[in-house]
């Protein structure tokens, strides 16, 4: 079970509030991930699930009962660091067995699970060796096993794959949600990376500042976007903002289209621009038109053999049924 | 091209012979009193420079037989000790606390405590006097323990507290996640990582006790006397006899130059830990 309920929680450094008064439901075996820019909060508010810095105020909740004033190591919760926070002086196999040692369970338990998590994880062959002579995705491997080994209520990830390359990243991203698909467990992951939130979550916690922006599916956040900041900050590349004459046409004062949802060709379409830069992925071409008079710059992307040079005139296309609406205020108009 | 590899072959010649140099230089007065004090006392005072004479383990034999050597150097084992177990006793947990729960205050304890080494000495000397005689622990072991403790307690924490600071907080908080106790945090986190440190912190505060003098000296008689004293009180209304005075110096620091040479190696790296990083 994993159920975890924040009720008005708050904090605050001094005189500075971090996290206003903030409500959030994890439901249990959910995949949440809590998603902003940095300074938004959001590794503030897993520490305050994790128990690892104290609210100001509010309730956590974890599985009904009332885990405000509970200390880290009673919440029944597991977390992974950004730096893996393994114990350099003990080998893997130390490592992973160190919460269940602490918990003073039997040797021959311990031994068993943590053969158990090592074999999940790949880790048999490097049980003998300190974290020092790992890779980092192998730390971060071991980092996992010393949380499942604990078959925890929830796994907190404070941005568990910031410190890896690329490619590796790719890969421990699917190697985390397969282990969720596996077990089941409540997990809660923070990251700055909106396509690892895109690709992970069930849920998505946008954060700015501290509020909750808006809470969703991704495809509910990639479609029905709440706000401007959740619309510029979901999808990559980011949503065109359109203001003045062409948004009032729509009736509002701001008008968002993505740049998938725009077609880029030589002689159809109702806007006009220059292409600037244009970034060759090989499946697809980001062009970046300029000159158009309806945004500095409007991103369009494009299947990978459109062929448009620096400086040539094209016109664009948006799909009307999906051009997003946002009033003065910068929400979104129904 | 040349300029640079000539200075870098000169700095390669010159380096070692400064070192040698400055080696030597300090090495001197405790070569020239290891000399001394295999002279006759009337060897010892010639005025011209005696490198060659015919040794005499007289004074060595003198200082066992008729000053007690051996009490006073148990004595320095005991104080030196305990002082230093419990100067790490009471230093862990306290550099524990202020490298990893800092509270708004804990730069100015720390100010505050190093504050408390710019005393001097001497104005607390009476009433320390005082106090101890009427409180009944005027030259006892456990007076000695506490005072040598206490003035190196500012000196362990700030060192203790430097290499602390060294250890991610992530790992102690891994810690926390993983159920450990705060007991538990120390001992199997925070002692493991930090073991050079600690060891060259009770190193060195083990060699302060040893050397301490101006406390040990005038809160002693006879019976919680160190070798300081055993050293001072071979002041003779006569005179000084430089060879006996220096086969009791040379016995009392001889204990402690053999354990600096043996864990030279853990005194430098714990000194400049946190250096160069």
């Amino acid at each position: 079970m994993g159920r975890i309920v924040l009720e008005n929680v708050t904090k605050s450094f001094g005189d500075a509030q971090v996290i206003p008064p903030l409500n959030l439901t994890i439901e249990d075996g959910e995949f949440a991930v809590f998603v902003g820019p940095s300074g938004c909060g959001k590794s503030t508010l897993l520490r305050l699930i994790a128990g690892l810095e104290e609210t100001t105020s509010g309730q956590i909740l974890i599985d009904g009962e009332d885990a405000t004033q509970v200390p880290p190591s009673k919440r029944g919760l597991a977390m992974v660091f950004q730096s893996y926070a393994l114990y350099p002086h003990m080998t893997v196999r130390k490592n992973i067995a160190f919460p269940l040692r602490m918990a003073k369970m039997d040797q021959a338990e311990i031994d068993k699970k943590v053969e158990g998590a090592a074999k999940i994880l790949n880790l048999a062959d490097y049980l003998e060796q300190k974290p020092g002579q790992l890779s980092g995705g192998q730390r971060q491997r071991v980092a996992i096993g010393r949380a499942i080994v604990r078959e925890p209520a929830a796994f907190l990830f404070d941005e568990p794959l910031s410190n890896l390359d690329a490619a590796l990243r790719v890969g421990m991203r699917l190697e985390i949600s397969e282990l969720h698909n596996r077990l089941a467990t409540t997990m809660i992951y923070v990251t700055h990376d909106q396509v690892e939130a895109m690709t992970m979550a069930n849920k998505i916690v946008v954060l700015r500042a501290g509020h909750i922006e808006q809470v969703g599916s991704p495809l509910d956040l990639y479609r029905t976007p709440r706000n401007l900041f959740v619309a510029g900050f979901i999808g990559s590349p980011k949503m065109n903002f359109i203001e003045g004459a062409e948004a009032e046409k729509h009736g509002a004062k701001t008008i968002g289209i993505r740049p998938e949802h725009i077609t880029v060709s030589a002689d159809t379409g109702p806007w006009e621009g220059t292409v600037g830069v244009s970034e060759h992925l090989g499946s697809d071409t980001f062009f970046h038109i300029h000159n158009s008079g309806l945004a500095e710059t409007i991103t369009v992307r494009a299947d990978g053999e459109v062929g448009f040079k620096h400086g040539d005139r094209v016109r664009l296309a948006p799909r009307e049924d999906v051009i997003h609406r946002f009033d003065a205020e910068g929400l979104r108009i129904a | 091209m040349a300029i640079v590899a000539e200075t870098s072959r000169f700095s390669k010649l010159s380096r070692p012979v400064l070192a040698w140099i400055v080696g030597l230089l300090f090495f001197f007065p405790i070569f020239w009193m290891i000399l001394t004090s295999f002279k006759t006392d009337a060897d010892a005072v010639k005025p011209e420079f005696l490198l060659f004479f015919t040794p005499t383990l007289e004074n060595y034999l003198n200082m066992t037989e008729n000053y007690d050597y051996w009490r006073f150097a148990t004595n320095s084992v005991i104080t030196s000790v305990f002082a230093t177990i419990f100067a790490l006793a009471v230093g862990i947990p306290c550099a524990y606390a202020m490298a990893f729960n800092p509270s708004r205050s804990t730069k100015d304890v720390l100010m505050w405590m190093l504050s408390t080494k710019m005393l001097p000495a001497a104005a607390v000397l009476y009433p320390m006097t005082f106090l101890t005689k009427s409180l009944g622990i005027f030259d006892t072991h456990f007076l000695i323990v506490l005072v040598l403790m206490l003035i190196n307690l500012p000196i362990v924490i700030w060192m203790l507290f430097t290499y602390f600071k060294e250890i991610p907080k992530d790992i102690i908080e891994a810690g926390q996640m993983d159920g450990v106790s705060t007991w538990g945090e120390v001992k199997e986190i925070l002692i493991p990582l930090a073991w050079g440190g600690i060891a060259s912190t009770a190193l060195l505060c083990f060699i302060f006790c040893w050397n301490e003098a101006y406390w040990t000296v005038r809160l002693t008689t006879t019976e919680a006397a160190t070798l300081s004293k055993l050293i001072e009180g071979n002041r003779a209304p006569e005179g000084l006899f430089f060879g006996r005075l220096s086969a009791v110096s040379a016995a009392a620091v001889g204990p402690i130059i053999v354990l600096g040479w043996f864990c030279q190696k853990q005194l430098v790296q714990g000194l400049t830990f946190g250096a160069v990083k």
